[in-house]
């Protein structure tokens, strides 16, 4: 106490301000700009060249392989496919993931198996995953073909991963099952912090399952659906293991996703400055889509509120 | 009128355990397909009516993949690059973290920022340059160059999640001990790392997991067969797939799930609440 003058200081630095040498940060901060953040300023710089692999050196184009990407069918076909995919498997994803999640909370038989179960998807690497599913596709030796051939639903066996008309499908419908395990972990716990007194509250006005689930569960599940929309739409359209493996983008590139045409302009033909254009491109559509997403939610909640 | 409503309740309650057992059907079946493909023998597989469970069990495509398919030499591979990539980020983000943490400044912003770019951007646009500056190094097709650009890639979350461990260390506990004469050194060693074990064992395995699991790097980086990564080789491997190859397939998937599965049973509580932070705070 009576040294109360020298005391100060050390508390200060006891405080953590000026004890704490700033040069700590420099063996994280030195890779992360060497090998990180340099390599993307590069790859933004390589899509505006027209630079390919082996190339003595990369000339500046300007927007020339924009331009190329607007004539390109290819291009487009993937962009489309992509969206496709994007909004199939986020929708799917957050309506399966919200029932499910609303199922577990609900207290019926099965559930600690299915809180267990739900997880496993999620452990489990993308390879393996499009490994899995092929085998569960597989014409004959894949368990999907003959339930469908036992309840009569087909005549023959269909390879339902090199037909034109259902791999994009069969492949949405693995991308939900990947999916699904964290939305309903997160919707689950968003589920839960809703007071049950809420719902009791709307229940004793009056109010029927469904008005309960429009008027309370959702508005207040709003920010956690938000959020994992705008994941979903960013990991979906940056897509790449899962299909390569399913399909590598096949039959003629109906499950050709933007990833999957960037990965075979950069390493089959080794356009690099095209592929790196194209990775811009994606850019710029997640960015939007998330913008938007996230933008409006906070129009709902203005709304909400006015309303 | 009240038994109506009564029944009506159970009603839905049965509608709503048939959908729960739907949706657990879907989620388990690829699963154990899987499984059971593996413990197949090879006349089994082929058959125009599969079994769900094989008839007479083998262990023969464990055998095949191991042995034929090189399984093992690239389960070690896969082992070796996830150890050393989760006890290096470690290493590399610990200094980091605890500046982070003890030290509020615009480096939080800054890594924040980091981790959402890193998210958002497609590894297309990173991977070319990154592999033209690994080749200047001499560092392609080696696993030192995969270990490299794992550290650099986890990083900015590994950060994250250690500084807030740190966080949970009260200051209060390292100026006691300084006041007692504790020099930094002995600080760290004797009051940070053991009340931080937790918490550096949580954010290793994520490590860990994320290396194990990773297939586009590596896809790219490795060209070797011997040198290639479980992912790889299995991917690869499906190219040839014959009926014959399933079994076999099959067995080294299941060996490639193994650790990731472990790690998920040990950690399922925190992964949860950890990825709660993460999607509630966007």
């Amino acid at each position: 106490m009576n040294r109360a003058g020298p005391a100060r200081p050390r508390a200060r630095s006891g405080d953590g301000r000026a004890a704490v040498p700033w040069w700590l940060f420099l063996p994280s901060v030195v890779p992360i700009l060497l090998f990180s953040v340099v390599p993307l300023l590069q790859g933004i710089y390589l899509g505006f060249t027209d630079y390919t692999l082996g190339a003595e050196r990369a000339r500046f184009v300007g927007l020339d392989n924009f331009a190329r990407m607007l004539g390109d069918t290819a291009f487009w076909s993937s962009f489309r496919i992509g969206f496709i995919w994007t909004f199939s498997v986020t929708l799917g994803v957050l309506v399966l993931g919200m029932t499910l999640a609303m199922l577990l909370n609900a207290k019926l038989p099965f559930q600690g198996l299915a809180r267990v179960l739900v997880l496993i998807p999620w452990a489990i690497p993308p390879v393996i995953k499009g490994l899995m599913w092929r085998m569960v596709y597989h014409p004959s030796a894949g368990f999907l073909n003959q339930w469908l051939l036992a309840a009569g639903l087909i005549e023959f066996p269909v390879n339902v991963l090199s037909d034109f008309t259902w791999a994009l499908p069969a492949v949405i419908a693995v991308g939900i099952w990947t999916g699904l395990p964290q939305a309903t972990v997160v919707f689950l716990a968003g589920l839960q912090s809703i007071p049950d007194e809420l719902k009791e509250a709307a229940m004793l006005d009056g109010a029927g399952s469904w008005h309960v689930f429009r008027h309370v569960t959702l508005p207040l599940m709003t920010p956690v659906i938000v959020a994992t929309a705008a994941l979903e739409l960013m990991w979906n359209f940056n897509a790449f293991g899962l299909v390569y493996v399913l399909t590598e983008g096949g039959p003629a590139g109906s499950t050709k996703l933007p990833m999957l045409l960037a990965y075979e302009e950069a390493f089959s033909f080794g356009n690099i400055a095209y592929a790196s254009a194209l990775g811009l491109a994606l850019v710029v559509v997640v960015g939007v889509l998330v913008y938007f997403v996230v933008r409006n939610q906070y129009a709902g909640a203005g709304a909400g509120r006015a309303g | 009128m009240r038994l109506g409503h009564r029944l009506r309740h159970r009603l839905a309650r049965f509608g709503m355990s048939l959908l729960l057992l739907a949706f657990i059907a879907f989620l388990a079946f690829p699963i154990v397909w899987l499984t059971s493909t593996a413990f197949k023998p090879a006349g089994e597989i082929g058959l125009q009516n599969p079994a769900l469970l094989p008839r007479q069990p083998t262990l023969d495509n464990f055998r095949v993949a191991v042995e034929e398919n090189g399984v093992l030499r690239s389960a070690y591979n896969t082992l070796k690059i996830s150890v050393l990539s989760a006890v290096l980020t470690l290493l590399v983000a610990l200094p980091a973290a605890y500046l982070l943490a003890r030290r509020r400044s615009r480096m939080n912003q800054a890594v924040t920022v980091w981790i959402l770019v890193s998210q958002t951007f497609p590894l297309i646009l990173i991977i070319v340059p990154l592999f033209l500056i690994l080749g200047r190094l001499g560092l392609v097709n080696t696993h030192a160059g995969l270990v490299l650009v794992y550290v650099v890639w986890s990083l900015p979350f590994v950060l994250w999640m250690l500084q807030g461990y740190v966080r949970g260390i009260p200051v209060q506990l390292e100026e006691a001990a300084a006041v007692d004469g504790a020099s930094p050194l002995d600080i760290l060693v004797r009051i940070i790392l053991p009340l931080l074990l937790p918490g550096l064992i949580a954010t290793g395995l994520y490590t860990f997991v994320n290396a194990w699991n990773e297939f586009f790097f590596a896809l790219v980086m490795l060209k070797s067969p011997d040198l290639v990564t479980l992912q790889v080789s299995l991917a690869r491997f499906r190219g040839i797939e014959g009926l014959a190859r399933w079994g076999p397939l099959a067995a080294g998937s299941l060996i490639a799930i193994i650790p990731t599965l472990l790690v998920f049973a040990v950690m399922q509580r925190r992964l949860v609440s950890g990825v709660l932070a993460g999607g509630v705070k966007e």
